[in-house]
């Protein structure tokens, strides 16, 4: 006798994991976004037509309608820089109040977030678009490239974002990908992916640390591999410093060169985006070269600025000097010394620059280990994992929390429930108390940081413990816990313990995203997809209008003797109403009119036809006919 | 469970490091969630769960301290929460001295001699736990361990003033 299987309610099987939906891992940078997909271990980034990996992280809501990605919506923006977001990932999860962090970084119309959410929106093409969204844009991009690349649907991802992310900014990633719908199968840690491609290249065994400095982050990790074990020791960085910081002080010494030149500037978003593209074009060459100069134009005025690499280096050394302080902390908190680190991975485009392989060198006492494109590498090892989630590989990676974890106490001290550099998943709970007598009810305010007071950390969530049977102060024992998954995100649950009868509360920070919001951008997205559709079928109507005129017109200049001139006069007119048709945005109205022009022309096509076979068999014996009908 | 049987291993005050790890490696390659993405949603729970359980295991034990604290707290030995006043008179008055000493010292080499006095004392504070537990001796378990915390807290103390130290010289 068979059994049936019955499972669990709310569950299904994956019909056959694996197979069909390919998944792939993306690096969602600042900057750029990369895509790869790993196979049989060897990993390799997807290109587009012309061989780039890269796809600048640049979403543009151009006037004429729809979104624009990558090099494409750079073009926008010299035309229409209000309509145009680069860096969008340096306020994913961040609300007003973490604006000081960015200010003067990004040129854009930023707008508090309303209601449930504290989450900021941009004031892009006219309309108030979440950070959220506009991330989606470029998974949206990325994952429609790789469908191309790979000619299979792809639906499942790793994803990765920087180490010292915090809840807010991973549940942001994550609700995009839902946006752009794909399922993440994991978000991994920009370092540790970045240790993972190189670890399976090399076969590499000890210490090794990674220092990860893209456009806008900056993460520095120490990790032990061991036998395809991938052990994050201790991780730390600063998610508002990178790549943006060096453009913008060039930038701004060259509005400083104009002013002093008394040039008097309006310095609107648009001069500030121009001057900012300009700034990273010569910082990119100031890689390769010594001097580099450049001409800027703002308002129809032109202006030329030198710049050496000697100049350049020492307007950075100061953000230089702070990524060097983070790895050293990052050391201490391992109790590792230096010299005991066998190799430094560097990651992220700003990597490039000399200053930082010599600082980050002359730090660990070893040249750095820079084999696998800094650009490239981050994607390449969520590829990887991609592969070994999907597919049961054989590596290992254990991470840990970047920042600690705590509640608020009395006076606005915070109470680390879980310290930073705690390997993930992890469950930990304390016991709080009353303060009051007969006190029935707890404010639980879960905040993230590592300063003690609640007013320097990030608050994540707050909740109430209700209905704490009246005792006297310091009776009552409410256990509050911790449980962050393999993905860094949190949640958290509290119960009182003494009356048996547990009181439960559970709350999901949700800074990210209401459910509210996150339902218009799923609304949207469909809206959207229905426009698109619309798009799409509008054209091919028109495109096949277009074909059929063309049949009919190369037909009449051959047989237009077969009609009469009122049969012709009849189906000039049809002709013209389908061009009217066309020329319309109604895609019934095309066909409708192609339909009818169809039927006026059915009786001209039957004679060319009928001439036409009776071309073919005059002359023709019967026996040729029918050896011609055998073949 | 308690965290040794976790890992599969004897309740002891010492532990070989290479074995630790061994033993964790091997059982976190069976349960950690990435071996279980696309299981149901319960079997993906338990092994959570149970990852979760061995990581606090891990970090327990991987610490010689907290290690102490925990087979301390196992044998019956009762600790005041961590970070609570010292009620030691003795051991109070030592660390007011050690902190001052900290405070005054100007250069990095100063506070790297202090913290490597608060090593060497930990080690040998550490090491001499063992007898300690064979006489079952409570107060002098206790003692010993309150101290041992106290030397943890002044050796973070001693590493964040370095860096301080090190920073305005820069």
């Amino acid at each position: 006798m068979t059994l049936l299987e019955i499972h669990e309610p709310g569950e299904t099987p994956l019909p056959h994991a694996g197979e069909g939906s390919l998944a792939v891992g993306i690096d969602l940078g600042t900057t750029n976004s990369v895509v790869a997909i790993a196979r049989d271990g060897k990993p390799a980034a997807l290109h587009d037509e012309s061989g780039r990996a890269m796809v600048p992280s640049v979403v543009a809501y151009p006037t004429s309608g729809g979104v624009l990605v990558g090099d494409e919506a750079r073009l926008v923006m010299a035309q229409e820089p209000r309509n145009v977001v680069a860096s969008v990932k340096r306020l994913m999860g961040r609300g007003a109040a973490d604006l000081h962090a960015v200010a003067g970084v990004l040129p854009y119309e930023i707008e508090p977030g309303s209601g449930q959410t504290d989450m900021v929106k941009l004031r892009i093409g006219g309309k108030a678009r979440s950070p959220v969204e506009i991330s989606a844009e470029i998974l949206k991009a990325l994952r429609a490239r790789a469908e191309a690349a790979l000619e299979k649907p792809v639906e499942r991802a790793v994803i990765t974002v920087p180490a010292y992310f915090d809840d807010a900014a991973r549940t942001a990633t994550r609700d995009a990908a839902r946006v752009a719908g794909l399922e993440v199968l994991r978000l991994v840690n920009e370092p540790t992916a970045a240790a993972l491609a190189y670890g399976l290249d090399k076969g590499s065994e000890g210490l090794y640390a990674v220092y990860d400095l893209g456009g806008g982050t900056f993460d520095f990790s120490l990790l032990r591999l061991e036998k395809g074990v991938f052990q994050v020791l201790a991780t730390g960085g600063d998610t508002a410093l990178g790549g943006d910081d060096f453009d913008r002080a060039i930038a701004e010494r060259m509005l400083a060169e104009r002013n002093k030149d008394g040039l008097a500037d309006q310095v609107d978003e648009a001069a500030v985006k121009t001057a900012l593209a300009l700034a990273r074009q010569m910082k990119e060459q100031l890689s390769d070269r010594d001097q580099t100069s450049g001409r800027l134009e703002i308002a129809g005025v032109p202006s030329f600025h030198a710049l050496g690499r000697a100049a350049f280096e020492a307007m950075i050394a100061d953000y230089i000097a702070r990524t060097l302080d983070i790895a050293r902390n990052v050391l201490v908190d391992a109790d590792i010394k230096p010299a005991d680190v066998q190799g430094v991975v560097l990651v992220g485009g700003s990597t490039r620059l000399p200053l930082v392989r010599a600082k980050v060198a002359g730090m660990i006492g070893k040249p750095a280990l820079t084999d696998i494109d800094p650009d490239e590498v981050v994607a390449l090892g969520a590829a990887l994992q991609a592969e070994s989630l999907t597919g049961g590989g054989d590596t290992l990676l254990l991470d840990v929390t970047p920042l600690s974890l705590g509640l608020e106490t009395m006076g606005g001290i915070v109470e680390k429930v879980v310290p930073r550099n705690t390997p993930i998943p992890v469950q930990l709970a304390q016991d709080f108390t009353t303060y009051q007598d007969g006190q029935t009810a707890m404010a639980i305010h879960v905040v993230q940081g590592e300063r003690e007071m609640v007013a320097d950390c990030r608050s994540l969530a707050r909740f109430e413990l209700l209905g704490i049977p009246p005792m006297t102060a310091g009776a009552a024992r409410i256990r509050v816990s911790f449980a962050v998954d393999a993905d860094g995100l949190l949640t958290v649950s509290a119960e009182e313990r003494t009356t048996g009868v547990a009181q439960r509360i559970e709350v999901k920070p949700s800074y990210g995203l209401s459910h509210d919001d996150m339902a218009d951008m799923l609304y949207d997205s469909l809206d959207n997809a229905e426009a698109d559709m619309m798009q799409r079928l509008l054209t091919e109507a028109r495109v096949e209008a277009k074909r059929s005129l063309l049949a009919l017109d190369s037909a009449l200049a051959k047989d237009g003797a077969l009609l009469n001139a009122e049969e012709r006069a009849a189906i000039d007119a049809g002709r013209a109403s389908l061009e009217g048709a066309m020329a319309g945005d109604s895609r019934d109205e095309i066909n409708a009119t192609a339909e009818a022009l169809e039927m006026l022309s059915k009786p001209f096509a039957e004679r060319r036809m009928d001439r036409g076979i009776r071309e073919a068999l005059s002359g023709l014996s019967v026996k040729e006919l029918e050896s011609r009908v055998g073949e | 469970m308690d965290h040794f049987a976790r890992l599969g291993l004897p309740a002891a005050l010492d532990l070989e490091p290479a074995s630790l790890d061994r033993v964790y490696f091997a059982l976190q390659r069976r349960w950690h969630p990435d071996r279980f993405v696309a299981k149901p949603a319960a079997e993906r729970a338990k092994a959570s769960a149970e990852a979760a359980a061995l990581n606090d295991a891990y970090r327990t034990l991987k610490d010689p301290l907290s290690r102490a604290v925990y087979f301390a707290e196992l044998n019956g030995v009762e600790l005041p929460g961590d970070g609570r006043t010292i009620d030691d008179p003795e051991l109070l008055m030592e660390a007011m001295e050690a902190r001052e000493e900290l405070h005054e010292a100007g250069s990095a080499e100063a506070v790297d001699a202090l913290a490597a006095k608060a090593r060497d004392d930990m080690e040998s504070s550490l090491s001499g736990l063992g007898s300690l537990f064979l006489r079952d001796d409570k107060p002098a378990i206790r003692k010993a361990l309150l101290r041992l915390r106290y030397l943890d807290k002044f050796a973070e103390e001693a590493r964040a003033r370095r860096m301080n130290l090190e920073r305005s010289r820069a």
